[in-house]
């Protein structure tokens, strides 16, 4: 069985490099063969496998799940956090060879590998069976067209983080719509020069995150045919209200993630992150100082009485087609125990953020007060905002290299007098010039 | 006479044979290893510049076509502008006070020479990297010491991240760095200098200036030559600093602010190995161009 199957993985993978079209077939096929292959008989029987990833909450999950099935054995290899590791994982399917039957892939990565036939489809290996079971935003994010991708570790659904101590200090009122944060981003600033409503510096994952939640789609992706349209009114309401907050230098010109923003968050000169649910953990470990000064509000809307939100970031784990050990039903077998098996609950209790709905919904997860947020039961807020993630949003098949330059296109916003509508557009340009470099139709 | 005429040519080509074979033992692990580390990565290189990558169609044989894509590359050119300001402006300096510095400590008229070098020295064993973090939380004008002096002034320096000035704020850090590397060469090159040219330059009435001028400075053409060229090469492969800064200043350096940077960018997120190859191989012989250049004309004036 193991043999055959790996013949035809390795057939499918030349195949496919070849042709797209003949592609779609043999993966049928393949997963046919696969299909027989029960992953629970799998992990009774044992093997090897190994798994990338950067996320310190899989090692214990690999560890609960090796005393549960005494016969597997699991190596966790971290390769590199996000981009490094897609940079080492495109090398090693390049090469045929060390490619990890799992790996973690974020979901704005995920296309990516996907267009490159390089993750196994989950639907034959029982994945159909868990639609409902996650959140819509991440489950929407690893089904491509008929096939299931990966399953979702975590989710990303955004929220606005205050800092409520600064907001009362100066009597501004926390902000339910956009126009409104403007308002409250002009206030904080009169008040106080020295506090800004938020840090940027030009981040494509935040941008394309409020272009999602304003309810646009630049991007529409259909096979290798690809559209990248900026024009659209969501990218717009995002650009004109955006432009305001930059214009009047209301945005700290800071990094997210040096050293200068986590003080910034610390002692009352950024007042409002934008961000997704995963946050509260890097709140309470990197900005002690703050503590009981922030709280959660839902995300601003682009228009009043609205609930819509979008996702922010989050990772998928995928089974990897050429993987070492060959073994799609037990790398399965994992990869359910970890994303909605017990391995849920150690990854919750390692202060992550679910995208399973079973937890979402759970008394003892909503009902949680977070001594670091005063009290508050962030998690109310969060699980709504899981609930309202607005459908449709679709992420490039090269995302991260589109996102790697966002940077030299609407960075340059941030630094210079050129309108992020004509930095967008340059984006959309870039894009599109590197999408049908690589063999994709892009207009 | 006959005989020994008739004997001699079949043993000769014999003997020059086996010389033959002897010699290429003992080159042999030199030209193993040579080939290994040298000759394959360079032909590796040019093997993948002839090709072109797709995520959508796999690879196909492209002859010469990224070359030609280079040389129009806007990006390309900028970066190449760059390095080439960077050297213009940089070098000069940087190798003008790390040669005052060595003819102040050759002088012999400095007090707490030894001292003065060392830490003159001391920055180039700090890595690249730690340096450029170190300056970088300098450079901040909010947190920084930059931003400190603002606000314990009440000035207002321009941010030295900014577009305009990050270029110059990369130069200062390497200038911090490799003053005191060119002031070694120098100073070693000075110290060859024999004493007694210093002697008949006193009977014969020369001031210090006179002794720079006609003796220091032609002693040492060869260090500063080859400190030159250094600086040639490390300029046009600049990338530590500009990465590192990259994280603080996202907008103001760019991912071709640097033709390495730039072929970083390319093969690390965008995937284009081939084309990042080209970019490699024409920076490459770009370097070597002038280094060769700089070479000629600094030997030719010595001779």
């Amino acid at each position: 069985m193991t043999r055959t199957t790996r013949r035809t993985t390795r057939g499918a993978a030349l195949r496919g490099t070849a042709v797209v079209g003949a592609l779609a077939l043999t993966l049928t096929a393949c997963g046919g063969g696969e299909g027989d292959a029960d992953p629970e008989a799998a992990a009774e029987e044992g093997g090897e496998l190994t798994v990338w990833a950067w996320d310190p909450t899989v090692e214990p999950i690999a560890e609960a799940y090796m005393e549960a099935n005494p016969d597997v054995t699991i190596e966790i290899v971290n390769a590199g956090t996000g981009n490094d590791q897609y940079t080492a994982l495109q090398n090693a399917i390049a090469a045929g060879s060390g490619v990890p039957d799992l790996a973690q892939v974020e979901y704005y990565a995920l296309p990516q590998f996907s267009i490159g036939e390089a993750l196994t489809d989950l639907s034959d290996l029982g994945a159909t069976e868990l639609d409902g079971a996650f959140t819509p935003g991440p489950w929407t994010a690893v089904s491509q067209g008929e096939g299931i991708y990966g399953l979702p570790l975590d989710s990303g659904p955004m929220a606005l983080f205050y800092n409520a101590a600064v907001f009362d200090e100066h009597g501004v009122e926390v902000p339910t719509t956009w126009d409104e944060y403007v308002e409250a981003a002009r206030a904080l600033h009169q008040a106080d020069p020295a506090v800004s409503i938020t840090n940027d510096t030009g981040d494509a994952g935040f941008t394309t995150s409020m272009i999602w939640q304003a309810g646009g789609n630049p991007y529409t992706v259909d096979g290798t045919d690809v559209t990248i349209d900026f024009s659209d009114e969501g990218s717009q309401a995002f650009a004109e209200t955006w432009q305001q907050l930059v214009d009047e230098e209301l945005v700290a010109p800071i990094s997210s993630w040096s050293d200068e923003w986590y003080q910034g968050l610390g002692n009352g000169t950024i007042a409002t992150l934008t961000i997704g649910a995963w946050m509260p953990g890097n709140f309470e470990s990197g900005v002690p100082d703050a503590s009981g000064d922030w709280r959660v509000a839902p995300m601003p809307q682009w228009s009043e009485g609205e609930q819509a939100t979008a996702e922010n970031g989050g990772s998928a784990m995928s089974v990897l087609e050429s993987g070492e050990n060959d073994n799609a039903a037990l790398a399965y077998d994992f990869l359910e125990f970890a994303a909605n098996g017990d391995g849920v609950q150690i990854r919750l209790d390692g202060g992550g953020f679910p995208a399973t709905t079973a937890d979402l919904e759970s008394e003892e997860f909503l009902e949680r007060e977070y001594e670091y947020f005063g009290g508050q039961k962030i998690n109310e807020v969060l699980a709504q905002s899981a609930a309202d993630v607005v459908e449709g949003w679709q992420y490039l098949p090269f995302q991260v290299y589109a996102n790697s330059i966002f940077n030299d296109t609407v960075g340059q916003a941030y630094v210079s007098g050129t309108p992020l509508t004509d930095g967008l557009a340059s984006w959309q340009e870039a894009s599109i010039a590197y999408g049908n470099d690589q063999g994709f139709t892009v207009d | 006479m006959a005989q020994a005429v008739a004997v001699t040519p079949p043993v000769a080509p014999r003997r020059r044979q086996a010389r033959r074979w002897s010699g290429w033992g003992f080159v042999g692990p030199f030209m193993a290893v040579f080939a290994l580390v040298f000759l394959a990565p360079i032909i590796y290189s040019i093997w993948l510049s002839v090709f072109r990558t797709q995520l959508v169609g796999g690879t196909t044989f492209v002859g010469l076509e990224n070359y030609q894509r280079a040389l129009q590359d806007d990006q390309f050119w900028s970066a190449l502008g760059r390095v080439s300001a960077f050297l213009v402006v940089q070098v000069p300096i940087m190798l003008g006070i790390a040669l005052l510095v060595a003819l102040a400590i050759d002088s012999g008229r400095l007090y707490g020479r030894d001292f003065f070098r060392i830490s003159i020295f001391l920055p180039y064993a700090v890595p690249a990297v730690v340096a450029t973090l170190m300056w970088g939380f300098m450079y901040g004008t909010r947190f920084g010491l930059v931003g400190n002096i603002n606000d314990a002034l009440g000035v207002s320096l321009p941010n030295p991240l900014s577009p305009d000035l990050v270029l110059a704020a990369i130069g200062n850090i390497v200038t911090w760095e490799f003053v005191g590397y060119n002031m070694l060469i120098f100073y070693a090159a000075l110290r060859t200098v024999p004493t007694s040219l210093y002697e008949a330059a006193e009977i014969d009435g020369a001031g210090q200036w006179q002794v720079i001028r006609a003796i220091k400075i032609p002693a040492i053409r060869g260090a500063l030559v080859i400190a030159t060229i250094f600086s040639i090469i490390g300029s046009f492969q600049l990338f530590n600093e500009p990465s590192i800064l990259q994280a603080l200043a996202p907008n103001a350096i760019t991912t071709y602010f640097t033709p390495n940077l730039y072929a970083y960018s390319l093969s690390f997120s965008g995937q284009q190995y081939n084309y990042s190859a080209t970019v490699a191989i024409i920076m490459g012989l770009l370097t070597m161009a002038i280094a060769y250049v700089v070479q000629l004309r600094g030997m030719r004036k010595e001779a």
